[in-house]
């Protein structure tokens, strides 16, 4: 057991030296990306650029680049921006992390209540039109662009319908802090939320709603049945605990790619300065020490969240844990 | 004693697997009107020049701010004036919802919606398609390499996919697009250029390697302790020859289950990258770029950009109902998962 956690662990460590070792290869080594012809402008002398190869360490090996890069942000954290000169990477991602925080906490909250509903209702018709319309309802969730979607919600809330009682409560686009005003963090995120909860409904709903099916084949429900519990006991107790495994890893993955940057569709429109956007903003001005950072804090979440999944995984089933 | 062997005493030949999952996915109502929508929208995709020179008239890919059209024989400028008390600022025009002139109306440049929305859906449809064949080619190779091996080249290839997979897939998509689109790809002697569409099709087809990797790998490693699989290496078959003639045709019903969803999850992501302006390069045009030029106008003329959204959705819609209908059909327990 201790030898299995232990192994994981070397395993989570090296994926993330991998992933930072592949970000740096791909922003310094590809033809593409010279960061020096960034910094130093388009049309800059040949001694301007050798200047500012040289000042930046662009003229070292490689390797030494990139232990110099991975010390700074991770041992003196004093990594600082190419494009905004000395102005330093780590609190950047400090300050975006609560937007996304909140941004994924609320839309996981909304789509893990939805879907479970959803599925559990539509195992429970199972074969009816309530069943077929709902796993329509899901698939139609799951083909809308998210950004798309944004778009349109935000034309019904800040346009055609904000005049009117229906949406004159939702604030311009932005987000507003916790602790400046709860109900305007509220108010500012419920709309994103949804947006954000429609396709993770549609997916765990129908996750949810096909292992409860499979479920119900097993032959401890129809142990449950034959000792006389009731149809919803039987469903809701024993159904629901067995086909929650499935939805909880992939709970656990998505949820960490949302806090790691994967919101970022949905942080781009409705104008939220959260991690995924910071990270695409960095991406767009090939802003390497920025991307660095914020692509390393999100695979901490993911790694993370994939070694916690396994983990649990090993608790809930005796047979991985035997193997 | 005669021993009749199959069953060609009672009915001829025995339907083979493939034939009975293509008549019960005739029999699947929804899965066949999914198909029917599928190649309605492609045809009139194919059909896009012939729709902008001979009913519309407009070259979608030039400016025409200054220019008018005839509707109902009256002439209208295409850049008109708003609609509030001082008249300050000029829209384009809304849509006519007649076919032969600014169907969907203009966009900021003056180009006719409807028009661009049809030669949009070609490179959608197009860097989908291919994305979604080139994935499951090396997802295939990929899956069946560590499956089929194990050992170093399991370990080696199942890390790498751990790596691709530990950053959001959208993030990832949006790097190596940034990086290649920024400045056009040089490799040994071939140069890519930034606005072809090998781009979009080969970045998108690598970022979801791992997803359709993961279930291939799966299957092939149980196939490679199948008894069949067995009983032909005590034979004394070569590797190769297992795997040509035992393992690939096994795990063929899993490629074919994952196409169309990967499809739709590729044209997703296209549309996502485009929307960015990192996908399709102006002048071309993709739904996903038609959404990002709409967005300055979504609160004048909304149909710019709720047009190639539509269109999108219809096709991811029939596309996943079209994946469900085949992974009934071949009886493949659910493989994938989307992306965020």
């Amino acid at each position: 057991m201790l030898t299995a956690l232990l192994r994981r662990l070397a395993q989570t460590l090296f994926v993330l030296f991998g992933i930072s070792v592949l970000v740096f290869l791909v922003f310094f080594a590809t033809p593409g990306a010279d960061p020096t012809a960034r910094i130093a402008g388009k049309n800059a002398s040949p001694e301007t650029m050798e200047k500012v190869r040289h000042e930046y360490g662009f003229d070292r090996p490689l390797p030494v680049q990139y232990a110099t890069m991975m010390k700074k942000l991770f041992i003196t954290r004093d990594l600082t921006s190419y494009v905004d000169r000395g102005e330093p990477v780590v609190p950047e991602i400090v300050m975006a992390a609560p937007v996304t925080l909140s941004l994924a906490a609320g839309g996981a909250a909304i789509w893990v209540i939805a879907s479970v509903t959803m599925g559990t209702v539509a195992a429970a018709f199972r074969g009816t039109l309530i069943d077929r319309g709902l796993m329509i309802l899901g698939l139609i969730g799951i083909s809308l662009p998210v950004f798309w979607l944004g778009q349109v919600a935000n034309l019904v809330t800040q346009a055609r319908y904000h005049d009117t009682w229906m949406f004159s409560w939702v604030p311009g686009l932005g987000y507003i802090p916790f602790s400046e005003s709860p109900t305007g963090w509220f108010r500012a995120l419920i709309i994103p939320w949804i947006v954000l909860a429609v396709l993770f409904t549609g997916i765990y709903g129908r996750v949810l709603r096909a292992d409860l099916v499979a479920a119900s084949g097993e032959d401890f429900m129809r142990t449950a049945r034959a000792k006389g519990l009731s149809p919803a006991r039987v469903l809701l107790v024993h159904g629901l605990r067995t086909s929650m495994i499935t939805f909880v890893s992939l709970f656990g993955l998505d949820f960490a790619q949302l806090i790691g940057g994967g919101a970022l569709l949905t942080e781009v429109v409705f104008g939220l300065q959260g991690v995924g956007r910071l990270t695409y903003q960095a991406l767009s001005n090939l802003d390497l020490p920025l991307i660095m950072a914020s692509v390393m804090y999100s695979a901490v979440f993911v790694v993370l969240a994939n070694a916690v999944v396994d983990v649990i995984y090993v608790f809930l089933d005796p047979r991985v844990r035997d193997a | 004693m005669v021993i009749k062997t199959g069953s060609s005493a009672v009915s001829g030949v025995a339907a083979g697997p493939w034939r009975t999952a293509g008549q019960a996915l005739v029999r699947n109502r929804p899965a066949m009107s999914a198909l029917a929508i599928l190649l309605l929208v492609t045809f009139a995709c194919i059909m896009a020049p012939f729709y902008a020179h001979d009913i519309a008239h407009t070259d979608p890919f030039t400016s025409n701010v200054a220019g008018s059209f005839s509707l109902n024989g009256q002439n209208v400028d295409i850049m008109q004036p708003n609609d509030n008390p001082l008249h300050l600022g000029l829209s384009p025009a809304g849509p006519t919802w007649h076919p032969s002139a600014y169907f969907l109306g203009a966009d900021s440049q003056g180009r006719d919606v409807a028009a661009r929305l049809l030669y949009g859906g070609r490179n959608s449809l197009l860097i989908s398609f291919s994305a979604a064949l080139l994935c499951i080619g090396m997802a295939a190779l990929v899956g069946v390499l560590s499956g089929f091996f194990g050992g170093v080249v399991d370990m080696v290839l199942s890390r790498l996919m751990d790596i691709m997979w530990a950053v959001p897939v959208y993030l990832f998509a949006i790097s190596l697009s940034i990086v290649t689109i920024s400045q056009g790809l040089k490799i040994g002697p071939f140069t890519v250029e930034s606005d072809n569409l090998l781009i979009p099709i080969v970045i998108i087809a690598l970022v979801y390697v791992p997803y359709a990797a993961r279930p291939v790998r799966g299957r092939v490693m149980t196939l490679r302790n199948a008894e069949f699989v067995m009983a032909a290496r005590s034979l004394g078959v070569p590797r190769w020859r297992i795997l040509l003639v035992d393992i690939l045709p096994n795990i063929s019903a899993t490629l074919v289950v994952l196409a169309p969803l990967l499809t739709a999850l590729a044209l997703l992501a296209e549309s996502a990258l485009s929307f960015l302006s990192i996908g399709v390069q102006a002048p071309a045009a993709s739904w996903g770029t038609i959404i990002q030029d709409g967005e300055g106008l979504i609160y004048t003329r909304p149909m710019v950009a709720i047009a190639p959204g539509l269109a999108i959705v219809t096709v991811v819609l029939t596309l996943n109902i079209l994946g469900d209908g085949l992974r009934d059909a071949l009886d493949v327990r659910e493989t994938s998962r989307k992306g965020s």
